[in-house]
């Protein structure tokens, strides 16, 4: 299926994955970051039943240096 | 004259310091980190951005500066409508748990003013949505009312442009400001140097935000010390009360029993 994850475009996973199973797809440590689906955040506690579905536009953010 | 400790009280939230410090344009984390135990800040400044995902082994900031010793104060800097900055502050408190916020809504590049209207909207959502709103605005007395009156937990008044370092350009205002606020007032951007951290304090607000003074600072690290020690004394010479400002010259030796 195909995703939109910080706006570049994954195509290499497979239907039925979940966040949690994105995260550590991606190499992502969850304590430090926060998931946007669809414009609708993700709370840490539904990471491991929130399943991802094919055109699903998520975003992923941490913190960084800033003023 | 404030409680014993002195303390600096946001949002029934108390901190020992009155300075709060940015994290950005530093050359490492780590020199962040240093300079973030020179000032004895703490508070820090953090912004919200996607994570690198081409390569998610490189540092990030929490692993410098531990969130549960230092609070992160996630900003909306970049955000430059209403909507930008509840979304971007929505995912902060998902990431850090936290609902102590600095909004911040620009306008235009060149001199990054707050847009006040739009600051105004976007603060009431906010607070409606249940965060405490330190809010980076104008140094017009008449907008910090109403972010007072709509519930803000601080009133954070530019001194000079953001980056800018020329100091507190309009005193009148800060100190209308302070005088008119029943919340914390604290200065957010314009800082260039001690004395400038020195006459936010000495004008009567509660703290000084700043990056970039410590940050470019040739060796920021001292400039953090300093900066430390400013707020100090610009506090206690607040407090303290300075003499009347005279016309004339007034010995300070007695005239009496000259020989």
């Amino acid at each position: 299926m195909q995703l939109t994850i910080n706006g570049e475009i994954y195509t290499d996973l497979n239907a039925g994955i979940n966040v949690l199973g994105l995260l550590s797809h991606l190499n992502l440590p969850k304590a430090k970051i926060a998931v946007e689906r669809n414009r609708v955040i993700v709370p840490k506690s539904g990471y491991g039943t929130v399943v991802l579905k094919d055109g699903d536009v998520l975003e992923i953010i941490t913190f960084i240096g800033g003023g | 004259m404030a409680a014993k400790q002195d303390n600096l009280i946001i949002a029934g939230r108390e901190f020992s310091s009155r300075l709060i410090i940015g994290t950005g344009k530093y050359d490492t984390y780590a020199q962040n980190a240093d300079a973030l135990t020179a000032s004895g800040a703490d508070i820090v400044t953090v912004a919200v951005r996607r994570v690198n995902l081409t390569n998610p082994d490189e540092p990030l900031l929490v692993d410098f500066i531990d969130p549960k010793k230092t609070v992160y104060l996630p900003n909306t800097a970049g955000c430059f409508t209403g909507e930008d900055a509840i979304r971007t502050l929505r995912l902060a408190r998902e990431a850090g748990g936290w609902n102590l916020v600095k909004l911040e809504v620009l306008s235009d590049p060149k001199h990054l003013y707050p847009d006040m209207e739009e600051t105004l909207r976007a603060a009431k959502l906010l607070i409606a949505d249940g965060f405490d709103v330190m809010v980076y605005c104008s140094d017009d007395p008449v907008f910090a009312r109403k972010l007072e009156d709509l519930g803000c937990a601080a009133i954070m008044p530019l001194g000079a442009p953001i980056g800018s370092g020329l100091g507190i350009q309009n005193r009148v205002n800060i100190r209308l400001i302070v005088e008119q606020t029943s919340v914390p007032v604290i200065v957010d951007a314009g800082v260039g140097t001690a004395s400038d951290a020195v006459i936010a304090m000495e004008l009567g607000c509660d703290g000084v935000l700043m990056n970039t003074a410590i940050a470019e600072a040739k060796d920021p690290i001292l400039m953090a010390k300093a900066m430390k020690h400013a707020l100090k004394a610009g506090r206690q010479a607040y407090l303290a009360g300075r003499m009347a400002r005279k016309k004339y010259a007034d010995p300070s030796s007695p005239l009496a029993g000259l020989i």
